[in-house]
């Protein structure tokens, strides 16, 4: 246990590393000059006339004067040591930016995931407990309509509607309690989606299982069936959208805090893009795939916990992390 | 049942699942044809999407056959007028009929769309087919490098790719391309291992057939079935994500009107005038959920 312990540790060094490299080759390598895009302010990469003098200053202070992979080597270093340069924007530093947001952001998709699970969870349950089939094939229609739906809008219909029409929640801001509800039941919509999406088929082929039948033969009321032979098996297989459901609160966030004007994370990362602040996209990417890759390590060490088959056969392994979902952590 | 997820599922997973089904199925006993109507007429909701895609494509092609009005240009007199038979999806704060811009939106929102499925179809079935065919080191090189694309949540991967290439509607949808790539490439690595390992391929090589034959001849067209519907949904996918940078700023400059842009335009309206945000999103929604709809039955059709 020890020894796989350490390999996958090693494998998420490995993919936080190769991350970074990717983030770098993209931000620094790619055609378009960094000095000039931090230069035209972020008008979209637009030419403008600038003092060579000026030029030749900031590319001396990012170290873009210097050979590549000398720049990679020390851009990787600071990187090491949690230094991710300052924002070209406001000259703060990036890591501080980054730290003052992310507690927002970690609350609205605390609560969020929340709202999520209830709804996911709901949904698949009653899917496959209701008889009548009419209601089965609505609520099996859900998922797919929550995640073909733009978040954007979804959260705009809702401030309309709840901030608007029936004004109960405000429509935006970071203040108290009644400002994360309409976020997180935006940025809720397609993560319980995909939960119900899995659950609901993992709850179908588990229900379809002869142990099932074994456990009803034997007299076990239905509720029973359902919860303790059913559903725990039904979450196995959605232990491996965990990793897809955080990136896609992630990814969510950019949308849902630009909708609802909140501080976070999301907000950041457009601003960053805004302003063409390479430093700032460059620390919130890593920070997201660094999320990312956390969250699936800690699902692969709990696998054995959850489902003790795995533990029987020695090595844990678990089928490969469905890396995206059809939201494609996008809108 | 679950389009989302069995695209980015790991076949492994969808063997477990698979076990109950097969269970059930055999249960059942063997399917019985239907006879009587033809398939399109008992399946009416795929009749309906495949009519959805196919009016927005037309949209998309000849804007002026569906609306005379000009997208651009305002009567500032009909300003914020709701839905009505002359304005249709009602006019905005310059005058504009909204129903004239979300129809030429469509130009540049599915141009964008097709560009980058193309882009994630081409790089990926490339990478897929080699990464499966080679073999060996150069497979572990791709199917990591792929890993990593993967491990950054796809809208973060893009906008730091609009953050290098700049913003329009053409860099978006390099940008949104560059994020599917990683999902075409498993899918298509995957069937190309199962292929490859069939008689024929092997009746190919030993008869002496060309690496490149064999690889364009017979493993690229026997592996294409999953990629056409994967093609399919990550249209879905491209329009969602085209559609939220479109909305967060990062297409097309105005007063071009693009589904996103729209949406987001009326946010200033929300109060007053609901058919500004609500029409375009509708229209997105509309051609997601067809787009999801369609990819469904093509899996369920080449599986």
């Amino acid at each position: 246990m020890t020894g796989y312990v350490t390999r996958r540790l090693g494998q998420a060094v490995v993919v936080l590393w190769a991350a970074y490299t990717v983030t770098f080759v993209v931000l620094y390598l790619l055609p378009s000059d960094p000095v000039e895009i931090m230069l035209a302010g972020g008008q979209g990469g637009e030419q403008s006339t600038v003092d060579p003098a000026q030029v030749a200053a900031l590319r001396h202070e990012y170290g873009l004067d210097e050979p590549l992979p000398v720049q990679y080597v020390h851009a990787l270093w600071r990187t090491l040591h949690l230094d991710f340069g300052r924002s070209i924007q406001n000259g703060a530093p990036v890591t501080s930016l980054i730290g003052d947001a992310l507690p927002q952001t970690a609350v609205l998709a605390a609560s969020a995931l929340a709202v999520a699970l209830v709804l996911g969870v709901g949904i698949a349950f009653l899917s496959t407990w209701v008889r009548r089939s009419w209601v089965r094939t609505l609520l099996l229609a859900l998922p797919p309509l929550g995640v073909s739906l733009p978040t954007f809008w979804v959260g705009l219909l809702l401030v309309q509607v709840f901030s608007f029409r029936i004004p109960v929640f405000p429509a935006l801001g970071n203040q108290g309690f009644a400002t994360l509800v309409l976020p997180s039941v935006t940025l809720a919509v397609p993560v319980s989606a995909s939960i119900a999406q899995v659950l609901a088929r993992g709850l179908r082929t588990a229900l379809a299982e002869p142990y099932v039948e074994t456990a009803r033969a034997k007299g076990a009321s239905r509720a029973r069936v359902h919860l303790r032979h059913a559903f725990r098996n039904a979450t196995i297989p959605a232990l491996t959208i965990v990793g897809v459901i955080v990136g896609n609160l992630l990814a969510g966030a950019v949308v849902v805090e630009t909708v609802f004007s909140r501080v976070g994370i999301g907000r950041l990362t457009v601003t960053a893009v805004n302003g063409q602040d390479i430093p700032l996209v460059q620390g919130l990417v890593l920070l997201a795939a660094a999320v990312f890759v956390a969250t699936n390590l800690v699902v692969d060490l709990l696998y054995p916990v959850v489902d003790p088959r795995i533990r029987v056969v020695g090595v844990p392994r678990r089928p490969r992390a469905v890396t995206r979902t059809l939201v494609g952590s996008a809108s | 049942m679950s389009t989302g997820v069995s695209r980015g599922a790991p076949e492994d997973v969808l063997d477990v699942l698979d076990i109950g089904e097969r269970y059930r199925e055999a249960a059942r006993g063997p399917a019985q044809p239907r006879r009587g109507l033809p398939t399109w007429a008992r399946r009416p909701d795929l009749l309906l999407a495949g009519a959805v895609v196919l009016m927005v494509l037309a949209w998309a092609a000849f804007p002026t056959l569906f609306t005379s009005q000009s997208p651009v240009d305002g009567v500032p007199a009909d300003r914020l007028q709701g839905p009505s038979a002359a304005h249709l999806f009602g006019t905005d704060h310059l005058g504009r009929d909204l129903f004239s811009r979300v129809v030429h939106g469509a130009r540049l929102t599915l141009q964008a769309t097709v560009l980058a499925v193309l882009i994630g179809l081409v790089v990926g079935t490339l990478t897929g087919l080699v990464s499966g065919f080679v073999r060996g080191v150069v497979d572990d090189v791709l199917m990591r490098t792929m890993d990593v694309l993967l491990s950054i949540p796809a809208l973060l991967l893009s906008m730091a790719l609009i953050t290098a290439l700049g913003f329009g509607t053409v860099k978006v949808a390099i940008a949104v391309g560059i994020g599917t790539v990683a999902n075409f490439a498993r899918v298509m690595r995957s069937e190309v291992l199962k292929v490859s390992s069939a008689v024929y391929v092997e009746a190919a090589r030993a008869s002496g057939v060309r690496t490149t034959g064999v690889l364009f001849r017979h493993v690229l067209p026997n592996a294409a079935g999953p990629v056409l519907s994967l093609s399919a949904l990550e249209f879905g996918v491209a329009v969602l994500a085209v559609s939220a940078l479109s909305f967060l700023g990062f297409g097309a400059p105005p007063p071009a009107p693009e589904w996103g842009s729209l949406v987001a335009g009326g946010r200033d309206y929300l109060a007053t005038s609901w058919w500004l945000t609500t029409l375009p999103g509708v229209v997105v929604a509309a051609v997601v959920l067809s787009a999801n709809r369609i990819a469904r039955a093509l899996e369920r059709g080449t599986a």
